[in-house]
C-alpha cells in the first residue's frame, strides 16, 4: 500500500459556504476526512456582557442580533423568561400573536436554510424560490414591527404595539400559497437525483450520540428522537395548538431536510389555528411598573410622560433569583438562564445558542466523509454564526 | 414551596446516595436548583444520568459573584428527554482554586460548553480534552465575562457620555 | 451578415479614456461574497431573487482575487479584523470598499472588549451605509453611490498602465 500523506486544509472564515464566519482546519487523507477543527469566535460581540450593562427592556434589542434569521424567536424566548422571573401574566391576544411570529420566524428561517443548503449542494433554483417566497413573511415584520430583520416586536409583558390593519389577511395569504410552494421546493429536490445522491447517507448521527452531543431540534428529530419544546414544555400557549413532530428514520442528511419540510407544513397549520382563534383584548399585561404606558396617554398625559420616561431610563427592579426559560428555535433549544440580583439589570444572561452546541457534532458527522460532503453537512446543521459566537 | 423541591423525584433521589455532598436544594418559579459540593459533581451527574435519565446535558456556564466567596458558582442545566424533567446543578468554585472536574467524560456536548466557560471565566476543567479558548483569540489575556474586566476592554477608557 | 450591414456599423463614439474606463469599472462592481453577520442577509436578499442586484452588473464574487469591491457587511470583531486585511490586500486595484450596516460604520450597539469600533479602523472606506441593518433598498442606494464616485475619478486608465497616480474626487 502506498504510503499517504495527511494533508491539511483551512476553509474559512471567509468562505461561501460556511454560512458566516466559521472557520474549519480539516485534516484529509486524499479526499477522506481524518479531523475536523472548528474555530469560531470570529463574530464574537460580547452580547452578555453587554446585557448585564443595559436594563431589561434595552436588552431585547440584542437578542434580535442572536439567531439573525428568527429574530423574534429569540425574542420570544427572553421575554418569557423575564415574565418568568417577575411572575407576570401575559394576555391571551399578546400570546397568540407571539406563536403566529414565531411561527412565522420559523418558516422565515427554515426558507434561508433550504435555500443556502440546496445552494451550497448546487441547487440554485430553489435559492431564488425559496428567497421570494422569504419576501412575503418580510413584508409583514416590517409592516408589524417597522424593521424587516431587527424586529424587536416583542415586550416584556405583551406587545409592543396592536397588529397594522390587514395582519390578519397578510397572515392568511401565507397560510393559503405557501404549501404550494413548499410542493415546488419538494418537486425540485425530493425525487432530484443529485440531491439524493449527495444527501443520503450523508452526515450520519444516531440517536444516542445525538443526544451525547446535546443536538437539539430538527437536526436530533431527523435523527428519530421525538422530542419538541413546543409539545413536550410548551409555552406561551402552544398547548392549544394541534400539530405534529416529524421524526426521521435515517439519521442523515436527506432525513433531516424532510423533517424541516414537514416542519414548514406544520409551522402553517399553527399559524392557521392561532389566526382562527385570535380574539380582541389586551396586548400587554397589567403590570405597570414594567409595561410601557400606551403611546396616547404618554404624549397627552404628564403622569403617562412620567411613567414612560422612569421605565425607559431607569427600568424596573427584578426579584431576586433565578430562571431557565427554553424556546424551540428553528434552530434548537435556545435557552436563557437569567440571575436577577434584585437590580434594574440582568447579573448574569447566559444564553444557550443551539447553533453552538449543534456544531460540536460536526467532527463526528463528517469524520470518514469526503471533503465535498462537508458542505452539505454545515448545510443541515442550519448554523448561524451570531448566535455561535453571541 | 420548599417541599416541592424536596419531594422531587431526583432530589429524593439524590438525597439518599449523596447527603454529605448537598449544601442546598431550591425552588423558584417551578425550577429546582441543587447546589453540590463541586468534588462530587462527576460522581452526581453520572447518577442524575444514568439511574435519574437525565441524558441531555443542556448547558454548561457560569456566574461570577464578584466579592463573595466562594465566587464562581458552575451551573449544569440538565435535561430528562424520557421525563421532560429539567433540573439545575450547581458547585461553587473558590477564586484560589478555579478548577473542577470535566463532565466530558459524561457528555460530548461538555466539551464546547466548557472550553467556553475557560474562555470567558478562566475555570479549569480537569480532564478535558482540548481545554483552549474558544471565542477570544489564543493571545487574548483576561477572561471577559468576569465582573472586574471592564465592558469596552482594559485597555480603552470607558465611554461616559451615556447611562450606561 | 456583416458588420457593413448594419446601420451602425462603421460609426465612432468620441469619449475621454477616463470616462470610457470609469463608465466600464462603474457597470461591473463585482463584490466579493463576504458575509459577517446580520448584514449578510439584507446582503444576500438584495443579490437574490426580489431586488436583484445582477441588473447593475454587480455580481458576487467568491475569491478576493476577481473582485474589486468588498462589502463589510456586518459587525468586524478584533479576531477577524487581521482576516479582512489580508482579504483586502489580496483584492487587485482599483479597489473600493462599502461598509454596510452601522457595526461596519462604528460599532453599532455592540460597544465592548471584542468589537472594532468601526472598520475606518483598518480599511480606507468610500461609502458608509447607516442602518442596523440597512434594507436591500439602501444598499442599492450606497452601490449607486458608488457607481457615481467611480465616475468622478481622474486618471483611472493611466495610473492602470502605470502613468501617474488615480485620483480620488474629493468627498
Amino acid at each position: 500500500m502506498a504510503s499517504t500523506e495527511i494533508m491539511t486544509v483551512n476553509m474559512g472564515p471567509q468562505h461561501p459556504s460556511t454560512h458566516g464566519v466559521l472557520r474549519l482546519v480539516v485534516e484529509l487523507d486524499g479526499e477522506v476526512i481524518q479531523k475536523i477543527t472548528p474555530h469560531i469566535g470570529y463574530l464574537h460581540r460580547g452580547v452578555e456582557k453587554l446585557s448585564e450593562h443595559r436594563t431589561y427592556h434595552q436588552t431585547l434589542p440584542l437578542t434580535d442580533r442572536l439567531d439573525y434569521l428568527a429574530p423574534m424567536s429569540n425574542n420570544l424566548g427572553y421575554v418569557l423568561a423575564v415574565e418568568k422571573l417577575l411572575g407576570i401574566e401575559v394576555p391571551e391576544r399578546a400570546q397568540t400573536i407571539r406563536v403566529i411570529m414565531a411561527e412565522l420566524t420559523r418558516l422565515k428561517s427554515h426558507l434561508v436554510w433550504i435555500a443556502c443548503h440546496a445552494l451550497d449542494i448546487g441547487a440554485m433554483t430553489v435559492f431564488i424560490y425559496a428567497f421570494r417566497e422569504r419576501e412575503k413573511v418580510m413584508a409583514i415584520y416590517e409592516k408589524i414591527s417597522g424593521a424587516r430583520m431587527t424586529s424587536n416586536y416583542f415586550r416584556i409583558g405583551g406587545l409592543s404595539s396592536e397588529v397594522y390593519d390587514g395582519f390578519e389577511r397578510d397572515v392568511k395569504e401565507v397560510v393559503d400559497t405557501f404549501p404550494g410552494h413548499f410542493d415546488t421546493y419538494e418537486g425540485l429536490l425530493t425525487k432530484n437525483t443529485i440531491w439524493v445522491q449527495r444527501t443520503v447517507g450523508n452526515g450520519v448521527i444516531s440517536a444516542e450520540d445525538a443526544i451525547d452531543y446535546g443536538i437539539t431540534g430538527p437536526a436530533l428529530r431527523g435523527s428519530g428522537v421525538d422530542w419538541d419544546l413546543r409539545r413536550d414544555n410548551p409555552y406561551s400557549g402552544y398547548e392549544k395548538y394541534n400539530f405534529q413532530v416529524p421524526v426521521g428514520k435515517n439519521c442523515d442528511t436527506y432525513d433531516r431536510y424532510k423533517v424541516r419540510l414537514v416542519e414548514m407544513r406544520e409551522a402553517v397549520k399553527i399559524i392557521k389555528q392561532a389566526l382562527d382563534s385570535l380574539k380582541p383584548g389586551p396586548i400587554l399585561a397589567d403590570a405597570p411598573q414594567v409595561c410601557y404606558p400606551p403611546k396616547d396617554d404618554v404624549y397627552n398625559t404628564i403622569e403617562g410622560l412620567i411613567h414612560h420616561f422612569k421605565i425607559a431610563s431607569e427600568g424596573f427592579p427584578v426579584p431576586e433569583g433565578e430562571v431557565y426559560q427554553s424556546v424551540e428555535n428553528p434552530k434548537g433549544e435556545l435557552g436563557y438562564y437569567l440571575v436577577s440580583d434584585g437590580g434594574n439589570k440582568p447579573y448574569r444572561m447566559r444564553i444557550r445558542p443551539p447553533s453552538f452546541v449543534n456544531l460540536g457534532a460536526i467532527e463526528k458527522m463528517a469524520k470518514g466523509a469526503m471533503i465535498a460532503d462537508l458542505v452539505a453537512v454545515i448545510g443541515t446543521l442550519d448554523i448561524v454564526l451570531g448566535e455561535i459566537d453571541r | 414551596m420548599t417541599n416541592m423541591a424536596e419531594n422531587n423525584r431526583a432530589v429524593m433521589g439524590l438525597k439518599e446516595k449523596f447527603a454529605s455532598s448537598l449544601l442546598e436544594i431550591k425552588e423558584f418559579r417551578g425550577e429546582v436548583t441543587v447546589t453540590v459540593k463541586k468534588e462530587d459533581i462527576i460522581a452526581i451527574c453520572k447518577c442524575l444520568k444514568e439511574e435519574m435519565g437525565y441524558n441531555l446535558l443542556t448547558d454548561v456556564t457560569a456566574v461570577d459573584y464578584c466579592g463573595k466567596a466562594p465566587r464562581f458558582m458552575v451551573v449544569y442545566n440538565l435535561y430528562s428527554i424520557p421525563t421532560k424533567d429539567r433540573l439545575r446543578v450547581k458547585a461553587p468554585v473558590e477564586e484560589s482554586d478555579t478548577s473542577i472536574a470535566s463532565a466530558t467524560c459524561l457528555w460530548n456536548a461538555a466539551n464546547f460548553l466548557e472550553r467556553e466557560v475557560y474562555d470567558l471565566f478562566g475555570i479549569t476543567f480537569t480532564g478535558h480534552p482540548d481545554l483552549r479558548r474558544i471565542l477570544m483569540t489564543d493571545d487574548w489575556v483576561g477572561h471577559p465575562l468576569r465582573k472586574d474586566y471592564p465592558l469596552q476592554g482594559p485597555d480603552r477608557e470607558p465611554y461616559k457620555g451615556r447611562l450606561s | 451578415m456583416g458588420v457593413d450591414q448594419q446601420p451602425l456599423g462603421d460609426n465612432i463614439i468620441t469619449a475621454s479614456l477616463d470616462g470610457l474606463v470609469n463608465w466600464a469599472r462603474k457597470s461591473s462592481i463585482w463584490p466579493m461574497t463576504f458575509g459577517l453577520a446580520c448584514c449578510a442577509i439584507e446582503m444576500m436578499a438584495t443579490g437574490a431573487s426580489h431586488h436583484d442586484l445582477d441588473r447593475f452588473g454587480i455580481i458576487f464574487r467568491a475569491s478576493p482575487r476577481q473582485s474589486d469591491c468588498i462589502i463589510i457587511a456586518g459587525t468586524v470583531t478584533k479576531k477577524m479584523l487581521p482576516v479582512i486585511k489580508t482579504v483586502y490586500e489580496q483584492m487587485p486595484e482599483p479597489k473600493w470598499v462599502v461598509a454596510m450596516g452601522a457595526c461596519a460604520c462604528s460599532g453599532g450597539i455592540f460597544d465592548t472588549y471584542s468589537v472594532v469600533q468601526g472598520i475606518d479602523e483598518a480599511l480606507p472606506v468610500d461609502v458608509y451605509i447607516p442602518g442596523c441593518p440597512p434594507r436591500p433598498e439602501a444598499l442599492l442606494f450606497g452601490l449607486m453611490k458608488l457607481q457615481d464616485k467611480i465616475m468622478k475619478e481622474k486618471n483611472s486608465f493611466g495610473s492602470s498602465i502605470g502613468l501617474g497616480e488615480r485620483l480620488e474626487p474629493a468627498a
